[in-house]
Formats: C-alpha cells, sequence, structure tokens
C-alpha cells in the first residue's frame, strides 16, 4: 500500500492509537497480508513501537503476516461442522490445491484455513470463500467449485 | 427527517405498515447467511428478473431468518386476503414455477412448509391477521405455523422479527412496535424506574453467566465517574452456537434500542458493539441500521427530543475466541491485544479506559425493549422461579430438525430433542446432548428430563 492511501485511513479513524487494529484490517483486506514497511510506516505515523504492532498483528486470526493468495477459503471446523465431516472437506482441499492448511498456493490463486464456526451449523460442513457461504459441502463439489475462482 | 414526538413515529409506522402488508403481492427470501449459504442469493436474483421479465406485478423482498436453517432457503408470498405461505428448500427453478402458478391463481403445495393467518405483535401484545377472505385450493389441509412441531413449543421474544421483517427498512421494525417502548422509556420513566423494572423482569445475562441484568446495571449507574460506557458483546464464539447472528442478521434495531433505553437508564452516552470478524453479513446490516437510527434522530444529540444524547460504534474484532471475555474484549477495543485481565474490579466500575462501563450480550440487549413495553410482571411470569423469560438455543448436529429455537427457560431437554428436534436421524438411539458450547457438558438419556435453565 503506498504511504499516501495509509495516511487516508490513518486520517479516517482520526489517527486514533485504538483503531489500530481496524486500521491494520484495512491493509489486510487490500493487499491480503501485512507488509513490513507498511506496519513501519504505521507504527511511524501513529507513534506506537513497532514490536506492540507485531505483537497485535500475531495475535489476531485475521491478520497475517505472509503474502496470501488472491482467494481466501477458511473451512469451518467448529464442533457442528466437525461432526458432519468438515475434516473431509479440508483434507480434499489440500489435495486439490496442493498445500497445507495454512499455505498458499504458489500461483497465489488461493490460501487455505480452518475457522472454529462460522455460524451456519445447520447446513455443515460449511467453507467460506472471499466472504461468501457455501453449505452442505461434499468432496465431489470441491471441484467445481474451485474453478469458479480465477 | 428526524423523529422527535409520537406523532412522528407514528407516522413513520404506518409507512411501515404499508411495506410490511402491501396491497399487492410481496415474495420475501430469508437471506440471513444460512439461507444465502444454501443459494438464496440465486434465488432472489431470478425471481426479481422473472418479475421484471415477465412484467408480473409482485414486490419482491429480503428478510431475516425464520430459525428453521436446515430448510433454507426459505422464500413466503404474503397477498391481501390469502393465508401467507412459506416454501422451504427452494431453488432457482422451483421459484421460477412458485411464482408463475401463483399469478394464475394456482398454489404450488410441493414445497409447501406452513401457512400463516395472523402474526403476533409481542412488543404491543397484539395479534395481526391477515384478514383471510378465501382459502386458495390446496392449502386446506396445510399446517399452520403454530402447528408445525418445530415451531409448537416456541414462544418468540427475543426473535420476534426476525424471517419477518426487511432489516434493512428501520420502518418496518417500527410497524411492528419497535422504538415505542424507547420513546417510553425516555418520557415516562426515570432512569432508576427502568432499572427496577429491568430488575423485577428477572432478566439475567444471556451470554451465559446469568448475573442478574438489572443488578449489573444499577452497579454501573452507581459507580463513580462521569463518563461511562455500554457495550454489546456480538463476539458469539463458542462453535455451534449462532442465536446472535440469527438476531443482528435479522432484526439489528432491537440490539440498538436495548442500548439505548440501557445507556439512559446507566446514564452513559457513547456505546460500543463488538461484532466477531466472521460475522460479515451481521456487520453489513448495523452499519446499514446505526446509520438509520443517526439519520432518524434516534442516535445522536437529543434522542427523540428528550434531551438525552447517545452515540454507538461499531467495532470489528480481529478472529480472536478470547475476545468473547468481558476484559478481553475491553482490552481489544483499546487497541491492545485481546487478554483477559484478573477481574478484582468489576467492569461495571473500572472496565473500557479504566470507565464504569456496562457490557451485555445481544440477547440480553435485544430483550430489553419488549419488557419495557410489556412489563416485568408479564415478563417474569415467563419462564421458571429462578431464570426468567426464553432463551434462544441453536439445536445442531445429529437431530432430524436443525435451526435456531427460542423456548421459555425451564423447558426440558426431552422436549427440545424429540419434540422440536424432531429426534435422531433413522431412529437411532440416543447418545448425548452437548449443551452451552465448548464450556458446556455433555449430558446423557437418563437426565433428558432436567428443566433447561440456569442453575440447574
Amino acid at each position: 500500500m503506498t504511504q499516501s492511501e495509509i495516511d487516508t485511513i490513518i486520517e479516517e479513524y482520526e489517527r486514533k492509537e485504538s483503531a489500530i487494529l481496524a486500521i491494520l484490517q484495512r491493509i489486510q483486506s487490500k493487499e491480503h497480508y501485512l507488509p513490513k514497511e507498511d506496519l513501519e510506516y504505521v507504527s511511524q505515523k501513529l507513534n506506537i513501537p513497532l514490536s506492540s504492532i507485531f505483537r497485535i498483528a500475531t495475535f489476531y486470526n485475521a491478520l497475517s503476516l505472509k503474502p496470501r493468495g488472491r482467494h481466501k477459503i477458511d473451512v469451518c471446523l467448529g464442533t457442528a461442522c466437525h461432526v458432519r465431516g468438515g475434516e473431509k472437506i479440508l483434507e480434499k482441499l489440500e489435495r486439490e490445491l496442493k498445500i497445507s492448511v495454512g499455505e498458499t498456493t504458489k500461483d497465489k490463486r488461493f490460501s487455505l484455513d480452518s475457522v472454529r464456526c462460522l455460524g451456519c451449523c445447520s447446513l455443515g460442513p460449511v467453507a467460506v470463500i472471499d466472504g461468501q457461504v457455501y453449505g452442505r459441502l461434499t468432496q465431489e463439489k470441491i471441484p467445481s467449485l474451485l474453478k469458479e475462482f480465477k | 427527517m428526524k423523529i422527535r414526538t409520537k406523532m412522528d413515529l407514528e407516522r413513520m409506522k404506518e409507512k411501515g405498515l404499508e411495506i410490511l402488508y402491501p396491497k399487492g403481492i410481496k415474495l420475501s427470501v430469508g437471506m440471513a447467511t444460512c439461507g444465502i449459504s444454501t443459494g438464496a442469493q440465486k434465488v432472489y436474483e431470478t425471481i426479481q428478473n422473472e418479475v421484471e421479465k415477465s412484467k408480473l406485478p409482485i414486490l419482491v423482498n429480503q428478510t431475516g431468518c425464520i430459525g428453521f436453517c436446515q430448510r433454507e432457503p426459505v422464500v413466503d408470498i404474503l397477498e391481501p386476503g390469502k393465508p401467507r405461505v412459506f416454501y422451504q428448500e427452494v431453488t432457482p427453478e422451483k421459484a421460477v414455477r412458485l411464482v408463475h402458478e401463483w399469478m394464475e391463481n394456482r398454489v404450488v403445495t410441493d414445497w409447501l412448509f406452513f401457512k400463516m393467518e395472523d402474526e403476533e405483535w409481542v412488543v404491543e401484545n397484539r395479534c395481526w391477521g391477515y384478514r383471510i377472505e378465501h382459502q386458495p385450493q390446496g392449502l386446506d389441509g396445510i399446517s399452520l405455523y403454530h402447528q408445525v412441531p418445530f415451531y409448537r413449543k416456541q414462544l418468540k421474544i427475543a426473535l420476534r422479527n426476525c424471517g419477518l421483517i426487511n432489516p434493512d427498512h428501520m420502518e418496518e421494525y417500527i410497524a411492528r412496535g419497535g422504538y415505542f417502548p424507547l420513546y417510553k422509556a425516555l418520557h415516562e420513566m426515570k432512569p432508576e424506574e427502568i432499572i427496577e423494572e429491568v430488575k423485577r423482569s428477572g432478566l439475567r445475562g444471556r451470554g451465559g453467566a446469568g448475573f442478574p441484568t438489572g443488578q449489573k446495571w444499577e452497579s454501573c449507574r452507581k459507580a463513580k465517574g462521569n463518563i461511562k460506557y455500554v457495550l454489546c458483546n456480538a463476539d458469539e464464539g463458542d462453535p455451534g452456537a449462532y442465536m446472535d447472528r440469527s438476531v443482528l442478521e435479522g432484526d439489528p434495531h432491537s440490539v440498538i434500542e436495548g442500548m439505548i433505553i440501557g445507556a439512559y437508564a446507566i446514564g452513559a452516552h457513547e456505546g460500543f458493539i463488538y461484532v466477531r470478524d466472521e460475522y460479515p453479513l451481521a456487520i453489513q446490516k448495523l452499519q446499514t441500521a446505526l446509520r438509520q437510527a443517526e439519520e432518524f434522530g434516534l442516535l445522536g444529540d437529543d434522542i427523540l427530543g428528550s434531551g438525552f444524547s447517545f452515540k454507538i460504534n461499531l467495532f470489528r474484532g480481529g478472529g480472536a475466541f478470547v475476545c468473547g471475555e468481558s476484559t478481553a474484549l475491553m482490552a481489544s477495543i483499546e487497541g491492545k491485544v485481546g487478554e483477559p485481565r484478573a477481574k478484582h474490579i468489576h467492569t461495571t466500575e473500572s472496565g473500557l479506559w479504566d470507565r464504569p462501563s456496562n457490557l451485555n450480550n445481544v440477547e440480553t440487549w435485544n430483550n430489553i425493549p419488549v419488557i419495557i413495553s410489556r412489563g416485568s410482571e408479564w415478563y417474569s411470569k415467563i419462564g421458571t422461579e429462578k431464570s426468567k423469560g426464553t432463551k434462544v438455543f441453536s439445536i445442531v448436529g445429529k437431530v432430524n430438525n436443525t435451526g435456531l429455537i427460542e423456548v421459555p427457560m425451564g423447558i426440558t431437554l426431552r422436549e427440545i430433542v424429540y419434540e422440536i428436534g424432531g429426534g435422531i436421524p433413522e431412529g437411532k438411539r440416543f447418545k448425548a446432548v452437548q449443551t452451552g458450547g465448548p464450556s458446556g457438558g455433555c449430558i446423557p438419556e437418563s437426565l433428558l428430563d432436567l428443566p433447561v435453565d440456569f442453575d440447574r
């Protein structure tokens, strides 16, 4: 992200230190991760030690220090989805994408993660791709579902 | 336009009634996360295109979740003079057929779920009838809403509007009695009277701990300090539980109204709603609702002409389970790492930024307007001796009917699993039911007749 883009975001939150999580989330959603230079810039602008920012960046699951793919897949492994075979969905995705959970494909097309409960337990197993929830998944549905994302 | 007087509210209500029960045909698609994840978006778009293409006189509308998530996408059709008809597991193809046959005065009965002939308006204690003129063919033998086993034992207070109003239309919330309790609280009650009323109602925190809400409010009101906060915990993280998501997506104004009443009673002028990152649709619905409330003067300065000022900030969590704990949640809002601290001092005395802070969860706040409107005496008649009112549960796993239910406290687990839940699939034997998320326990068959409340 350019410095002026970061400036705009910081101004939007009235330079409040307490808005640090929201500011990092905005960078994350644009860059799909938190580039080191961006964190350094935020640290300097808000006068928050870089170590504190790293602490926040590594604490919250929604933030990542590693570059992520263009499409983010979150497979639910909450209790209800677990009972209904969430693990099998995750396994199939790992095989199809040739990556393990927590990793990103080489072409940066997909990142694969697991989450605990998305609140659609009646429709488990579920996964979220780019914010869109897909319910009643089966292993057979996975290949065609992935094709929808370039 | 700002709403300042009761007349203004009445006018909004009229407007709301016009869109809730229009003169023509209205078709609504359940578009909460559960609906969308089974394809409600496509159903909605298909119906919209069809209506446009064939120039059909149908108003296509969106609503929240009616509770029976397993049967989503749910579509309902409301036409004056006829019962309201609910369809289940609708696909785009089914939807097209449904609409065309309806226009030719035929009712498709294949995916019929149930019919409704009236609605309960719980805030006003009123039954709104649809003034049925004739029963279309095929509808005679269809169950009414209250006859469906899944709904028969339910009593909806918290979920009063979910699946029946468009969450993006504040007028519809007002039409069903919303924001009138706020008017009553601000103009006819003193803060102490409100706290007394909440105490007498017996309402206890719906987040799980069951702390008496009125008592919490009182200690926050009495705490020293000029600046106080009210907070709403919408960091619903327990796997398998999604009661709050449904309320926020289907009826966000109920939570906002509860918070304004609470803020007035406690003496707070700023509030926060902490929503977990995994609930993007809930965040979106809340953003819209907050904007409307500000626009119409229900938030901001001089609310409803009472001189009371209050604003609400929306805070999006970062995907950390622990932030559902009160002190961790407050640390997170302060911009720190969301780690809990030891609670030697109650947060009602020293919470957010070391100021007196009152935190309640979504369902607790959402109960408040009904208590103010109907009174503590009515509310305290529901439930058991020490656990008053109703509780929303999500019922999921290896059970026939899965979804969201609201039942009076004191109902037995057996009734929940076998009557509402329809028992175990394929007639298999009952092993255990896990209640209360990861911190709850597994309950065996021998204890199935246990009443569900806070203490047993």
